[in-house]
C-alpha cells in the first residue's frame, strides 16, 4: 500500500491527469476546470450585466459535477490515501522559503503563512487571497483557459494559441515567484 | 449513470492531483524557481499522454462513448489575450499557488481560505465577462 500512500512520481501522476482528459473528451466533453467559474458568474446571475454571463448553465451541469467530485476526491485523498509523508522539496527551495519567512515547508500542501484562516482577520492577509483569486479568475477567462484547457488539452491537441497562453503563464509565474513574492513577503 | 461518471471522473482527478502534489503550492513555487523536476515532469508526462491519446483518436483508433469522433475545440485566432492573460493568470497562480481545478481539490483537503479565493476568482471571471468588449483579443 506504501505505494498509493506515499506522494506519487511525477511519471506517474502525469499520464494519470492525462487519462482524465481522456475520459472527458471520450465521454464527448472537454477538459477545462476554469469554465466553471463562468458558470458560477451565470447561476448568480451575471447575464443581467454581460452577454457573456448569457449561457444556459444547466448545459454545463457535467462540469459543476466534475468540480464536486474533485473536492470529494481531494478529501478522501488526504483521509483515506496519505499517510501524512512530507514532500521531498528541493533543500535549496526550503531554505529560501525559511528565509522568506515560511516555516514547515512542504510538510502541508499549502503554506499556513498565506492560508492559516487567522489570516482572514489582518488586511494583508486577506487582500492576497481576493488579489490572487481575481488575478486567476480574470487572467483564466482572458486567456480562454488554464493550466487544464491551454497547457494540458491545447498543448495536447498541438494548437498554437494554448502554447502562447503557457507561455504567458510562464511569464506572469516567473515575475511573481522571482521578483513580487520577495516584496511580499 | 449519465451524470455519476462525470462525479466520478472529478473523485480521481482530484485524488491525483493530491497524491501528485500539483495542488502543493511549495511545487509551484519550486517550479518557477526551476529548483526541481518534479512539476516539469508532471506537466511533460501528461502533454505527451495526451498526445498519444490524441493521435490515436485521430486516426480513428479510439472512438467516444457514443461512437463519434473524439473532438477538441479549436482554440479562437488571437494574440493579445493570449499572452496577456496568460501573463495575468500566472501572477495569480504563482501568488495563491493554485490554478481552478486544484482550488475544488484543496477545498476538499480542508484548505477552507481557499472558498475566499474562489469566490474571488469568480468575481475576476465577471469583470473579465463585463470588459471582454473592450479588451484586445
Amino acid at each position: 500500500m506504501d505505494f498509493i500512500l506515499n506522494p506519487w512520481p511525477w511519471y506517474v501522476s502525469g499520464p494519470l491527469i492525462a487519462f482524465v482528459m481522456a475520459l472527458l473528451l471520450y465521454f464527448g466533453k472537454t477538459f477545462g476546470m476554469s469554465s466553471n467559474l463562468r458558470t458560477f458568474c451565470a447561476i448568480g446571475g451575471a447575464g443581467k450585466y454581460a452577454n457573456f454571463f448569457k449561457i444556459r448553465w444547466r448545459d454545463y451541469l457535467w462540469s459543476l459535477l466534475v468540480v464536486l467530485g474533485a473536492v470529494v476526491g481531494g478529501f478522501i485523498a488526504v483521509q483515506f490515501l496519505s499517510n501524512g509523508s512530507t514532500s521531498a522539496i528541493n533543500p535549496t527551495t526550503v531554505a529560501e522559503l525559511n528565509t522568506l519567512g515560511f516555516d514547515n515547508v512542504g510538510q502541508t500542501l499549502v503554506p499556513d503563512e498565506i492560508y492559516a484562516l487567522e489570516n482572514l482577520s489582518s488586511l494583508k492577509g486577506l487582500a492576497l487571497l481576493i488579489i490572487g483569486g481575481m488575478l486567476v479568475g480574470f487572467g483564466t477567462r482572458y486567456a480562454g483557459g488554464c493550466t487544464s484547457g491551454h497547457a494540458i488539452t491545447g498543448l495536447s491537441s498541438l494548437q498554437r494559441p494554448s502554447l502562447v497562453a503557457v507561455i504567458g503563464f510562464f511569464i506572469g509565474g516567473l515575475i511573481m515567484t522571482n521578483f513580487l513574492l520577495p516584496l511580499i513577503f | 449513470m449519465k451524470y455519476l461518471k462525470f462525479i466520478l471522473v472529478g473523485v480521481f482527478f482530484g485524488i491525483v492531483l493530491v497524491k501528485s502534489e500539483a495542488v502543493s503550492w511549495y511545487r509551484i513555487y519550486e517550479m518557477f524557481r526551476f529548483q526541481s523536476f518534479h512539476m516539469y515532469g508532471i506537466i511533460g508526462t501528461a502533454i505527451a499522454s495526451g498526445i498519444l491519446f490524441l493521435q490515436l483518436s485521430k486516426r480513428g483508433l479510439i472512438k467516444s462513448d457514443e461512437g463519434a469522433d473524439i473532438y477538441v475545440p479549436k482554440k479562437d485566432r488571437g494574440m493579445y489575450r493570449y499572452i496577456i492573460g496568460g501573463t495575468i493568470f500566472g501572477f495569480g497562480w504563482a501568488l495563491i499557488g493554485a490554478c481552478p481545478g486544484p482550488m475544488y481539490v484543496l477545498i476538499g483537503t480542508g484548505v477552507y481560505s481557499m472558498l475566499i479565493v474562489l469566490l474571488a476568482a469568480t468575481f475576476g471571471t465577471f469583470i473579465y465577462g463585463v470588459l471582454k468588449d473592450k479588451l484586445p483579443h
